[in-house]
């Protein structure tokens, strides 16, 4: 199906001529991978003035870990990830959450920062970046800033980048304790589905917890109160059943066409208590390798 | 506007002109004549669309042939240019196709997983065609072919180092 909509293609060659670009005119939508920008200039969903490649953008590449803290540059894709011994090292738990991001083919080309800008519920990186309390470096003509990304998701598709703002790179602080994780999704098969519902929980050795939700409410979202209570226990059946009431209590599901709010809000309760398992037990050196399927 | 791309397409210089919103697979099979990426979705689900775009596999449906301009494409044609690949013979041999629709794709994910994981096992092979849909195999023989060929390839190896 050719693109019947037109488009003028830019490709400048500094990020500082990209964001003068961005400054200047409306209509303007950056590509990285495609992977979505291009379906939807296919369906018609998308319909800017010009397509403005990044992909020969320096400042946008590359993964570096410095002072204790781990940049993943826009450019990154998810193919990158799972392959860098940085990640595998530093965070397991974000390769374990790439791996389930399409297939191959797909990865080699689709960003991280892509699949947070499109932010989608289903976005299977949403719920691994909201435990490592990560932040999001937009960059515009303007200036820089760090976004929270507890504060990145506002809605379905939509969030707090501005139109004439870039994702600069991602940043995660690299915790000072040992840590666990584990991201479970739900999909009907492997190697192409999106998720009806993702679960990730981070813990760390001080009995700290993190539990974040995708693909089940409107837009991703940490469990605050499910991390309180969780604060200090160890994740016996006993307290992840209690658990588990204070997860449905925060989550909102909903149905789609993907899955009913019932099946959603069911097969939570049981990722969420195989994931606070095996984050812990990964934490203590046991537990599933990581990428093992938990549903 | 049109504008002049120039990329290698398997091992040969092409140049010509596109406009931005051609899309890499609709130029590869009706401008430049390469037909064994197949159009299936056309929406990246089903990987029939894959070549080799510098090295890394992708879905030329999802492409933009003006990306392209300065890179490297091959296809299942370049891949074959001195014959037959070992996992192209044995996928002959073994009848492993039936229609063959999806068979450039698939050899073109199997190769990469080859490259990068000599040794892969049943669960590596699964996960490497896992985007490419067949509708006729039912898998089985496809994943036989490739786990045998990658396990000659490592008996071959072991057997030059003793
Ligand atoms: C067959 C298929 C299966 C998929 N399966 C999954 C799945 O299982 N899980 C999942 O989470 N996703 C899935 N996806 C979607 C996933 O591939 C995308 O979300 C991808 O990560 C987007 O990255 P990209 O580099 O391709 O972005 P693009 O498509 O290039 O861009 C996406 C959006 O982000 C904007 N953008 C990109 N980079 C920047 C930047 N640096 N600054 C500002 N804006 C930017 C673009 O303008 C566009 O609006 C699937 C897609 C396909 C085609
Ligand atoms: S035609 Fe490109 S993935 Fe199906
Ligand atoms: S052999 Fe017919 S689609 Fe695979």
């Amino acid at each position: 199906m050719p693109i019947t909509h037109e488009f003028e293609f830019l490709r400048p060659s500094s990020l500082g001529d990209a964001l003068s670009l961005l400054a200047d005119r409306s209509g303007i939508k950056p590509l990285a991978g495609g992977t979505d920008l291009i379906v939807r200039l296919k369906n018609g969903q998308d319909t800017p003035s010009a397509v403005m490649d990044l992909k020969q953008l320096p400042e946008l590449g590359g993964l570096a870990v410095k002072d204790g803290v781990l940049t993943i540059g826009a450019g990154v894709t998810f193919a990158e990830l799972i392959e860098s011994p940085l990640i595998r090292k530093h965070y397991p738990l974000l390769a374990e959450a790439a791996q389930t991001v399409a297939s191959g083919g797909v990865r080699n080309r689709a960003t991280l920062a892509g699949n947070i800008v499109s932010a989608v519920p289903s976005c299977d990186s949403a719920t691994c970046l909201l435990v490592c309390d990560a932040s999001v470096m937009a960059v515009s003509a303007r200036g820089e800033r760090a976004i929270p990304i507890t504060e990145w998701f506002s809605g379905p598709r939509s969030t707090a980048l501005q139109p004439d703002e870039l994702v600069k790179c991602v940043r995660i602080t690299l915790p000072e304790k040992k840590t666990g994780g584990c991201y479970v999704k739900l999909a009907r098969y492997n190697g192409e589905d999106l998720a009806q519902a993702g679960v990730s929980v981070l813990v760390d050795s001080a009995k700290n917890y993190r539990v974040a939700l995708s693909a089940v409410c409107p837009a991703p979202k940490r469990l605050r109160k499910t991390e309180i209570f969780l604060k200090g226990k160890r994740p016996t059946d006993k307290t992840l059943s209690e658990a588990v009431k204070l997860v449905a209590l925060e989550v909102c599901a909903i149905t789609d066409i993907r899955a009913t709010v019932e099946y959603r809000a069911h097969m939570t309760g049981i990722m969420f208590k195989r994931c606070a398992a095996a984050a812990f037990a990964r934490l203590e050196g046991k537990g599933p390798r990581y990428g093992e399927k938990l549903v | 506007m049109k504008t002049e791309i120039t990329f290698r397409l398997n091992g040969i210089e092409r140049s010509l002109f596109v406009e931005p919103n051609d899309v890499l697979i609709d130029v590869l099979r009706t401008r430049l004549g390469i037909k064994s990426p197949k159009i299936g979705c056309d929406q990246g689900d089903c990987g029939t669309c894959t070549v080799f775009f510098n090295g890394k596999t992708v879905r030329s449906c999802l492409v933009l042939a003006i990306e392209a301009d300065g890179g490297e494409i091959v296809t299942l044609e370049g891949l074959s240019e001195n014959g037959p690949t070992p996992l192209q013979r044995a996928f002959a041999d073994r009848n492993a196709f039936q229609c063959g629709f999806c068979a450039p794709g698939i050899i073109l994910s199997a190769t990469e997983l080859l490259q990068k994981n000599p040794e892969p096992d049943r669960h590596e092979i699964q996960e490497a065609i896992a985007g490419n849909l067949c509708r006729c195999t039912g898998y089985t023989p496809v994943i036989d072919v490739i786990a045998e060929v990658a396990a000659k390839k490592t008996a071959g190896k072991n057997r030059k180092s003793r």
